[in-house]
């Protein structure tokens, strides 16, 4: 702003309001600025610092089974997460791929329309919505009342193919028509042509739209809180019964809290941080993953 | 030295183009209309003419790219060697792993190595090589296209790592390294420097023993100087199709244009 | 040096109609179903959404008992319902729409190009913060927080109506909710904001600098008249964010069955269509579920409203 004072004398000066006015506009959006930031930031602190007391070992190697009160631990909630996750990735990547290879690819008409529309449309489906649909589902075909790892999965899909697919159409759209034609020039069917060199081109862009996917589900707890459920013990098998997550674990540390509450709070929070630190390591991941391609 | 690129098998024959009353279409527009041509085997024709009069459509009717353009229609008969390349129930994809094509910007495949480069065609066509068998048609097709000495030392850096008239050299080489019969060429030296595009003159004329090329080109001294025929296709105005005017031996048509409308094109560009 | 090609690898037969092409076609017919299946099970799936829930959610609609609540009707239910989801969502946006507009002029007209491309990823940090963080961080820290200047406020004034009532004790009211809500919205609406601001044409920009404008002027002739419908289109998706926004605000807000109130700083909120199902559905059983799955419509109905109003409002700057 100093240039606006900062002006030669021969020239005309600005009128005080409009000066007066500047400098207010200027100090209300740095203002404004900082009021966004400020939960953010304590945000932050009170997650590390409450969240310290109960980063320990126990926290990691045990469960929460025949737990009342204090000690226990996540391993069952982090093991959760993780396998969820990894089916939900699993059952995304390749078809939210496939999808927009179709639409990039193939697509005309009313199919690629339709395929569009929707995956416009589930892009802000609520979360709860996808849980929702994954327990209607599961109902219809297996009876009501299942709950299972795999249905929590099955839930986050709903809401990570829209933005798998979203992502990579605009990466395969990236790919010049340049190397698809230098393909088939030489003699390759369509499909060769797609297999080798499209997808191999966009490839880091598809990891990267993964990744983004991947950060989308990850803190996700709604719909993991209907379909998956949650249980204070070990669960490795994704179709078997109830499977606590992280999110749904500190949801539930909060509130079935018994009389020593702290210890529920304290174990809440820890799984908050843990939570965070994944988020942000996969979005640090994403993030330099795409840096990395630029270059 | 010499190093003789071709297959024993294909008979001169087996090269030879005949166009018959081809028409090109896009949607409702009619870019080419009527054209008749025999193109010499194992000889360089070059077509020229003013931007928009069919000349680069119809050299991707020939291996049939036009199919890529939605909406693109070729009517007609074209045949190679004999078999109709147009008919329905040819497959495209056999058509273009004898009808070769390098295109004016070089795209070499960035994720591949230059070696990847050259051997893709045979994998994208799906057939497998011995790794001896694979560094003989690497060292082969990069002697023919005038580029074994510059990457004989770097050949699994990154094909884009290449200077541009290296790049198209490289997709030269990719492009005979299926052993096609024929070889099109669009404006293929149009994104080179001079020098560059003085390199790949040369082997133009060195491909031309084993291939019969097609190059489309705006540069009237280029068309003089590589080919051995030449046809004009000329626009009569905007809407208006394409047509082939004049096609007779290069040297005949650009020192006696029967056509006065080739007379013309020919004396505005050097005048 | 004479080699031939044909000494190195036994090709196909050199005939257009090669025997090689119907395995080739074979190939080329089963990709291309395998792109279209993927294509057809996303549209069954996401399709399908609308489906089940109708189905699943049927038996509720004509229900008069056995419903959540002892509720008479899925409507009598639904309807208060609804009501706190927009009335909260709301306050979240008349909140979020200053500060979100505020964080992207800063970063896009203020901060020196560096310092806003890290201040922009913290800012997007914010967007990545699991809900059920914000939910933990709303109800044990901002809301005691919150409780003395609602207490203030009531007692100055109540004579406002939105302020009205005996404020609440423990600060879990629907306007802490609102405010986590609009914490969560920031970051959506401000990188729409942004990425719209900085593509405001130099010409434009240009046009207002030779004019002698100051920054602040810059902004009010170039940059705010150009972002108008990016601004308008990233309130509506922060809209639909917070419509469906659920843990964040299940452990906030402190809710009174079947309630309709204006009043922002009482003990007794009305609750969130969103909210209320996670609250309910993990104790359902019959007739419940089918009303929490009907309720599931009825939210997914909303934000599709929203969020189709706000891409209508996105495209006609797209195509520009």
């Amino acid at each position: 702003m100093s240039h606006i004072s900062a002006r030669p004398a021969s020239l005309p000066p600005i009128s005080l309001p409009r000066r007066v006015t500047a400098h207010v506009a200027h100090l209300l959006i740095l203002g404004l600025f900082l009021i966004a930031l400020a939960p953010l930031a304590s945000l932050v602190v009170t997650v590390v610092s409450r969240g310290w007391s109960r980063l320990d070992p126990t926290f990691f190697t045990s469960s929460m089974r025949g737990v009342v009160g204090a000690g226990g631990g996540a391993l069952h909630a982090i093991v959760g997460t993780l396998l969820i996750t990894l089916a939900a990735v699993v059952i995304s990547a390749p078809i939210g791929i496939a999808a927009a290879v179709y639409l990039v690819e193939y697509g005309r008409g009313a199919l690629a329309r339709a395929l569009t529309f929707l995956v416009d449309v589930m892009t802000g489906i609520p979360s709860i919505v996808a849980g929702l649909f994954a327990y209607a589902v599961l109902s219809a075909l297996l009876g009501p009342g299942a709950r299972s790892g795999l249905a929590g999965a099955l839930a986050l899909s709903v809401l990570m193919v829209p933005v798998v697919v979203r992502s990579s159409e605009e990466m395969l759209r990236l790919v010049p028509s340049d190397l698809r034609e230098a393909a088939l020039a030489l003699g390759s069917p369509v499909y060769r042509t797609i297999l080798r060199v499209v997808l191999p081109t966009a490839a880091p862009g598809l990891v990267s739209g993964v990744m983004l996917g991947m950060c989308r589900i990850v803190g996700e707890t709604a719909p993991l809180l209907l379909v998956a459920g949650f249980t204070d013990s070990m669960n490795y098998d994704l179709a078997d019964g109830r499977m606590a997550t992280l999110p749904v674990f500190i949801y539930s540390q909060w509130q079935n809290a018994g009389r020593d509450h702290v210890a529920y709070e304290n174990r809440a929070w820890t799984a908050a941080l843990v939570l965070i630190a994944m988020v942000f390591a996969m979005n640090l991941a994403a993030r330099l993953w795409s840096s990395r391609k630029v270059r | 030295m010499t190093t003789t690129i071709i297959s024993e098998r294909t008979s001169i024959a087996a090269q030879r183009i005949e166009i018959a009353d081809v028409s090109a279409y896009y949607g409702s527009f009619t870019a080419l209309s009527g054209v008749s041509m025999t193109i010499e085997p194992r000889a360089v024709t070059a077509f020229i003419g003013p931007s928009g009069c069919g000349k680069s459509t119809m050299l991707r009717a020939i291996n049939r790219m036009h199919e890529t353009i939605p909406g693109a229609r070729v009517e007609g008969s074209i045949t190679l060697g004999g078999e109709s390349v147009l008919d329905r129930r040819v497959d495209p994809v056999a058509v273009r792993s004898r009808v070769g094509m390098v295109f004016q910007r070089p795209n070499p495949f960035p994720t591949m190595s230059i070696r990847d480069n050259v051997l893709v065609g045979v994998r994208l066509q799906g057939r497998r090589l011995s790794r001896s068998d694979a560094d003989d048609l690497v060292e082969m097709s990069l002697r023919a296209a005038n580029l074994w000495e510059p990457v004989k030392a770097i050949l699994s850096k990154p094909g884009g790592s290449l200077s541009g008239g290296q790049q198209q050299r490289l997709c030269i080489a990719r492009a005979i390294a299926v052993k096609p019969d024929v070889l099109l060429m669009d404006e293929p030296c149009s994104a080179l420097d001079p020098i560059s595009t003085a390199a790949i003159e040369e082997l133009i004329a060195n491909l031309r023993r084993d291939y019969t090329v097609v190059i489309v080109t705006h540069n009237m001294g280029q068309a003089q100087r590589v080919s051995d025929a030449t046809a004009f296709f000329t626009v009569d105005g905007a809407g208006q199709p394409g047509r082939l005017v004049e096609y007779r031996d290069t040297t005949t048509m650009f020192s006696r244009p029967v056509d006065p409308r080739t007379a013309d094109y020919l004396a505005g560009r050097f005048g | 040096m004479t080699i031939a090609f044909s000494d190195m690898t036994a090709s196909p037969t050199r005939t257009l109609g090669s025997s090689g092409r119907r395995v080739s076609r074979f190939f080329e017919t089963g990709s291309r179903g395998v792109a279209v299946a993927a294509g057809g099970v996303v549209i069954l799936a996401l399709g399908g959404v609308t489906v089940f829930l109708t189905v699943q959610g049927w038996p509720a609609w004509t229900a008069a008992s056995g419903l959540p609540q002892n509720a008479s009707s899925l409507w009598a239910l639904a309807g208060p319902l609804a009501f706190g989801s927009v009335w909260a969502s709301a306050i979240a946006l008349v909140l979020t729409a200053p500060i979100s507009v505020g964080v992207a002029l800063f970063l896009s007209e203020y901060a020196p190009r560096r310092v806003a491309r890290v201040l922009g990823s913290v800012v997007d940090v914010l967007a990545a913060v699991p809900s059920v963080v914000f939910g933990l961080w709303g109800l044990m820290v901002l809301a005691p927080m919150l409780a003395g200047p609602y207490a203030w406020l009531s007692a100055k004034m109540g004579w406002f109506p939105l302020f009205s009532g005996q404020s609440s004790a423990t600060g879990r009211t629907i306007l802490t909710a609102a405010i986590v809500l609009s914490i969560m919205m920031t970051p959506i609406m401000a990188s729409v904001c942004r990425e719209a601001f900085t593509q405001t044409p130099q010409a434009l920009r240009e046009a207002a600098i030779a004019l002698g404008s100051t920054p602040w002027e810059v902004i009010r002739l170039a940059v705010l008249p150009y972002g108008r419908s990016a601004m308008i289109s990233g309130c509506m998706l922060a809209l639909g964010r917070a419509l469906g926004e659920t843990m964040a605000v299940a452990m906030v807000l402190s809710a009174t069955p079947g309630l309709v109130s204006l009043q922002v700083l009482t003990s007794s909120n009305p609750n969130t269509t969103a909210a209320f199902i996670a609250q309910n559905f993990p104790e359902a059983h019959g007739m419940q579920v089918s009303a929490l799955i009907a309720l599931g419509l009825v939210l997914f109905a909303i934000t599709f409203v929203v969020n189709a109003v706000a891409r209508r409002v996105a495209r006609p700057r797209k195509e520009a």
